[in-house]
């Protein structure tokens, strides 16, 4: 389950930091144990310009944040919910999701957290932090155009 | 690293206790040996008491208290048979003891029923009411299931809620006992021994006080009652609460002791079938204790269960199995202090201690040190252990907890301090 790829992120994380000027923040929380993350996100004309997270959480969790931030940034918010809607994919497979790389790229390394279920949510944890931040951040420029 | 000679001999045969055990015969993770470290959460199950819910279902299996039938009577037999047991268990009268689905269900039953002493149309009934202004007590290391229930009845009455902290070492903070517990104080709930820390409670100091300004005791002893012998005269509280499932006994089964005169005080909690006395179209009239807290078709095989647990544990000795813990728990606190970068979160020595062992491994987050232990074969428990107020007093997220029991021996402590190096070295903090 532990990836190098894995260990690489939990120990130098992409984006964990507190980012200004941003669009949206969002707090999400993981009851079963506790652990937390507060992620901004800045979108300009429908791209995902930056990421930032703060928190704290197990390898996985925070590795995953972290990997995300570096595929999800850049792409459009378009792109990068179809990425998040792979990843959620190949988290509830149980293990016997075909990864797809073309898309997930070093987030595959991931892969073998699917088999626990128990870790499943610490994968999630900053993806879906991400989501429902651009999701509000999108829906806040809607409101401010009209 | 080699095994330690443990400081003293244990008070337990644990190769013929584990024989009883058929989970504990199972293998994990591709055949590697099982370390059951997590009994604090739940605990495994001998085969008497497996045995003994089977026989009910083949043999006894009807429903009780209801119908005239020779099969409803041998249910009836067996289950108010239970309550005996599990009474003389805890030094009781089996009148005074309620099945519940859990302790959960069972401090819930104490809230709610105190809440609905509001609307009583009797004087006693009355007399159990919580006034705005009223107080109830607990402490920083309850258990959820010991805070939210009265933080949920403070809501519906207007009482306040306050509490007993925490020392650095995990132990009650008694030095504002008298202020906290003050003239208003209607209910003190506290845990007999912590789940996290491991802590136990100095119950006679905290039962005094609270005698003094005539509130309710309520004694968590989820924690205690698998652990340790126990009476609750010698305790000298007004209710006792505990779960089947963490004693050797079913899920689905809990139980809460009162005092005789309070039950008989207390409205009830849920209401239904077999709490009733009679019943007309408008209203109804309940019967004594302990039916009139046990509505619905009574857990007769989880009691029958749970009675055979008690007599497993009656027969190797609770003093024996306390004995044994404390044994497991001095040679844990010594092995653990001989990893740099460890800190136990709670007493670092056994002293008024059971064998719940919390700890943090440098930074290395619980769920990795859980993950790295569950791939050696040890299952421990790591989170906040439904206990978010205590992490936050000590400023911590999440911990690793290692919990012992009567089938657990010292080569399951060696296997714990080796496989924390390996998790040392894999997360390279070595
Ligand atoms: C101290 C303590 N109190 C209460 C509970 C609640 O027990 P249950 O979940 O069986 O109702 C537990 C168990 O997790 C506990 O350890």
């Amino acid at each position: 389950m532990y990836q190098e790829i894995i260990l690489d992120h939990y120990r130098n994380p992409v984006g964990r930091l507190i980012l200004e000027p941003f669009d949206a923040e969002v707090h999400h929380v993981n009851p079963t144990c506790g652990d937390e993350i507060t992620l901004r996100v800045k979108i300009n004309d429908g791209v995902v310009t930056a990421i930032g997270h703060q928190g704290q959480g197990c390898s996985i969790s925070q590795a995953s944040t972290s990997v995300m931030t570096e595929l999800l940034e850049g792409r459009t918010v378009q792109q990068a919910l179809e990425v998040e809607a792979g990843f959620l994919a190949l988290m509830q497979s149980r293990g016997a999701g075909q990864p797809d790389e073309e898309l997930l790229e070093d987030a595959v390394a991931f892969s073998g957290v699917s088999k626990y279920p128990a870790r499943v949510k610490c994968a999630l944890l900053g993806w879906m932090a991400f989501k429902d931040a651009a999701l509000q951040a999108v829906a806040q420029s809607v409101k401010d155009q009209s | 690293m080699t095994s330690r000679t443990p400081s003293s001999v244990t008070a337990l045969d644990v190769t013929r206790i584990k024989a009883d055990f058929p989970l504990l015969q199972r293998t994990i993770r591709d055949g590697k040996r099982l370390v059951y470290l997590d009994s604090g959460a739940t605990s495994q199950k001998p085969s008497s008491v497996l045995d003994a819910e089977r026989r009910f279902y083949e043999m006894h299996n009807a429903a009780v208290h209801r119908g005239a039938h020779q099969l409803g009577e041998e249910a009836t037999d067996a289950y108010e048979g239970a309550r005996e047991t599990i009474a003389r268990f805890i030094g009781a009268q089996s009148g005074d003891i309620v099945f519940t689905k859990n302790a959960t269900e069972a401090i819930n039953l104490v809230a709610y029923s105190l809440g609905n002493a509001s609307f009583s149309d009797t004087a006693v009934g009355q007399s159990l009411s919580l006034q705005p202004g009223d107080r109830i007590v607990v402490t920083e290391m309850e258990h959820h299931a010991n805070l939210i229930p009265w933080q949920e009845l403070c809501r519906r009455t207007g009482a306040e809620l306050a509490w007993l902290g925490v020392d650095d070492e995990g132990r009650l903070d008694l030095s504002t006992l008298d202020q906290i517990i003050n003239d208003r104080t209607r209910v003190v709930a506290f845990t007999h021994q912590s789940n996290v820390l491991g802590t136990i409670n100095p119950v006679a100091e905290i039962v005094a006080r609270a005698r003094a300004v005539q509130a309710l005791v309520v004694l968590d002893a989820c924690q205690s009652a698998p652990h340790m012998p126990l009476d609750v005269v010698e305790l000298g509280v007004d209710f006792v609460t505990f779960s089947g499932h963490k004693m050797l006994g079913p899920t689905g089964i809990g139980v809460l002791w009162g005092r005789t005169e309070v039950l008989a005080a207390m409205p009830p909690f849920l209401t239904g079938g077999s709490m009733i006395e009679t019943v007309y179209m408008d209203h109804a009239t309940y019967v004594d204790p302990p039916q009139r807290f046990e509505a619905g078709t009574p857990v007769a095989a989880q009691a029958v269960g749970l009675a055979a647990a008690c007599d497993y544990l009656t027969a190797v000795g609770m003093d024996k199995v306390f004995e044994h813990e404390h044994a497991l728990t001095s040679y844990a606190l010594e092995g653990l202090a001989s990893i740099s970068g460890l800190r136990v979160i709670g007493p670092n020595n056994a002293n008024q201690r059971g064998g719940a062992v919390s700890f943090l491994v440098d930074d290395i987050h619980a769920h990795d040190v859980g993950q790295v232990l569950d791939d050696r074969g040890l299952e421990v428990r790591v989170g906040h252990h439904c206990a978010w107020p205590l992490m936050r007093r000590f400023g911590i997220a999440a911990t690793t907890r290692a919990s012992f029991y009567l089938y657990n021996d010292f080569s399951d402590v060696d296997a714990l301090v080796e496989s924390l190096d390996a998790a040392k070295t894999f997360f390279g903090v070595k």
